[in-house]
């Protein structure tokens, strides 16, 4: 009995003394966006009993995959409802891999809204719009929480970037998250590139756009690209640059 | 009598020689039980996985063949520190081997330290092997998909097949897996030294296996418990004892649950890494001297 009591004891004193280290780690993986998954009655209602218990146990990773499967298979068979669903539950497991909020993204705002505006169930031309704008939101919003869940990564701001200038034509806000991108570590040598073409298409930032332009031309034979020298010509004629400033024609 | 002082003198109250005996006679027993299939087991489910694979891009296939994988071996080694740990007193008890041992002069510590050792060495053997079944069919599938982007970009400029290898080699093998698997390893020591303390006061196989299940739930809850007990004060005492006890008592295993982020593309800084080792292995030891204290006072 004696023994027993000890042990308890023991255990007891063992555990206040780990509670700090744990406690200093808990935080550690907070910052280091660890950990980003909250064990609450939200998750169970999205996972289901056995979801829930296998995420519970460690096995979340396990679980995002099987149901990223079944959103593969919702996928193909165009059940964009349940790919929604699925992609919900994907993220909310697995917050830290940015494949999976590209994805629902990828099939929202691409995949599904295409879908909706040519759906031949719906003959009002006006809901079609609104349903593919719905799908746009829908994409757009699993980039936006995807980057807050993953800010030091570019992958998702230029993806993000791509939304804004593909599905909604806001060459501003493109060109804000391409330019965002481009100073994250491991970023893409097209972003800065993409950030200043994106600014040429903006009404009123033509000159700061010019500068950008120029400045990479400046660069070097890297960044002389086609599409560089197209949009800095437009802008020395939009903007009448004088001739001896301006970038020479290529020969043909 | 001479003699029998000599005897006396030189026998040792801690011997290496007589831990490596029991450690290799622990290793042997549980290699005849077996226990090596689960990693065959392991080996198909990771090439059925990736054969099954084939119809997603890289990215996809690799992040999933990670998972699987990295789970795989979690959930193998686990089970593997649970069920072999939980034998280690109880067989020998009825086997009556541990009567032969002990009559003899072994320390009881002594003893519990092979039983111990002779697991890790056995955890260790199984996480080295799949491991490299793991970091093999990672390679193969790697290779394979670099050919493939080779053949299908053979007029590409050499820059633009430059960043397509990159990406594909960065999707593959990162070397933050290292440091995760390392973890797998520490968490299943834990376990089996918790198992080894819990075995030596259960009655029968069974129910240290039962209590290892709800301690596993419970200890990967223990976080939430903790953060719950810490920072909310307007719950009920009864509730604040209740999360107390659990915080205190369980070991944090999500702590431990790096993985999943590793495998999302989280880096983790060397600093938490040598953290949360250290963490690990003050649980083992905790646990089995835990152990060790109890069983002194077992009777035989």
């Amino acid at each position: 009995m004696i023994r027993l009591v000890l042990v308890l004891l023991t255990l007891f004193a063992f555990g206040a003394i780990k509670l700090p280290v744990e406690q200093v780690i808990f935080a550690q993986h907070r910052q280091e966006n660890l950990r980003g998954v909250e064990f609450n009655l939200d998750l169970r209602e999205k996972l289901g009993q056995l979801g829930f218990i296998a995420a519970l146990s460690g096995f979340r990773a396990i679980v995002a995959d099987g149901l990223f499967i079944q959103a593969h298979v919702a996928w193909e068979r165009t059940e964009w409802g349940r790919v929604l669903l699925l992609f919900r539950q994907i993220t909310t497991l697995q917050p830290r891999a940015i494949l999976f909020w590209d994805m629902a993204a990828w099939h929202m705002a691409w995949n599904a809204s295409v879908a909706a505006m040519n759906d031949r169930t719906q003959p009002r031309l006006a809901l079609r719009v609104k349903a593919q704008r719905e799908y746009f939101a829908l994409g757009k919003d699993f980039l936006e929480r995807g980057i807050k869940n993953n800010p030091d990564r570019p992958h998702l701001y230029e993806t993000l970037a791509t939304v804004y200038k593909e599905k909604y034509k806001d060459h501003e806000h493109a060109s804000a998250l391409f330019a965002e991108a481009s100073a994250l570590p491991g970023a893409q040598s097209f972003d800065r590139r993409f950030s200043a073409y994106e600014l040429s298409y903006c009404e009123g930032r033509e000159r700061e756009a010019y500068d950008r332009l120029r400045q990479l031309y400046n660069e070097g034979e890297k960044e002389r690209l086609p599409t560089l020298i197209t949009r800095l010509k437009f802008l020395e004629n939009k903007l009448g640059i004088p001739q001896d400033q301006r970038i020479p024609d290529r020969a043909p | 009598m001479s003699d029998q002082t000599v005897v006396v003198a030189r026998h040792r109250t801690f011997s290496f020689s007589r831990l490596f005996a029991i450690t290799t006679n622990t290793l042997t027993e549980l290699t005849r039980l077996k226990v090596f299939y689960v990693l065959l087991v392991f080996a198909l489910v990771l090439i059925g996985s990736s054969i099954f694979m084939a119809q997603f891009s890289f990215q996809q296939e690799f992040q999933i063949l990670k998972d699987v994988s990295l789970g795989a071996m979690s959930i193998f080694t686990s089970l593997l520190a649970i069920v072999a740990a939980a034998r280690l007193i109880p067989q020998d008890v009825e086997d009556r081997t541990i009567y032969t041992i002990l009559a003899k002069p072994v320390p009881r510590l002594e003893y519990l330290l092979g039983k111990i050792a002779g697991v890790l060495l056995l955890l260790a053997i199984s996480t080295l092997v799949m491991s490299a079944v793991f970091l093999f069919v990672l390679y193969a599938r790697e290779q394979s998909v670099i050919q493939m982007t080779l053949r299908q970009m053979s007029g590409a400029p050499r820059e633009q097949v430059d960043d397509a290898l990159r990406a594909i080699r960065s999707s593959a093998l990162n070397i933050d897996l290292f440091p995760g698997i390392i973890i797998i390893y520490l968490k299943a020591s834990l376990l089996a030294a918790l198992t080894l303390f819990v075995s030596t006061f259960a009655t029968t196989n069974i129910f240290t296996i039962v209590v290892m299940a709800f301690i596993y739930f419970i200890g990967h809850l223990q976080a939430t418990a903790r953060e719950y007990w810490l920072h909310e004060h307007s719950s009920g005492w009864i509730t604040r004892v209740f999360l107390a006890i659990v915080a205190l008592l369980f070991p944090d295993l999500q702590a431990f649950n790096l993985v999943d982020d590793i495998v999302a593309g989280a880096a983790i800084s060397i600093a938490l890494f040598l953290k949360t080792a250290v963490l690990g292995i003050f649980y083992t030891a905790i646990y089995t001297l835990l152990a060790a204290f109890v069983f002194y006072g077992k009777e035989l």
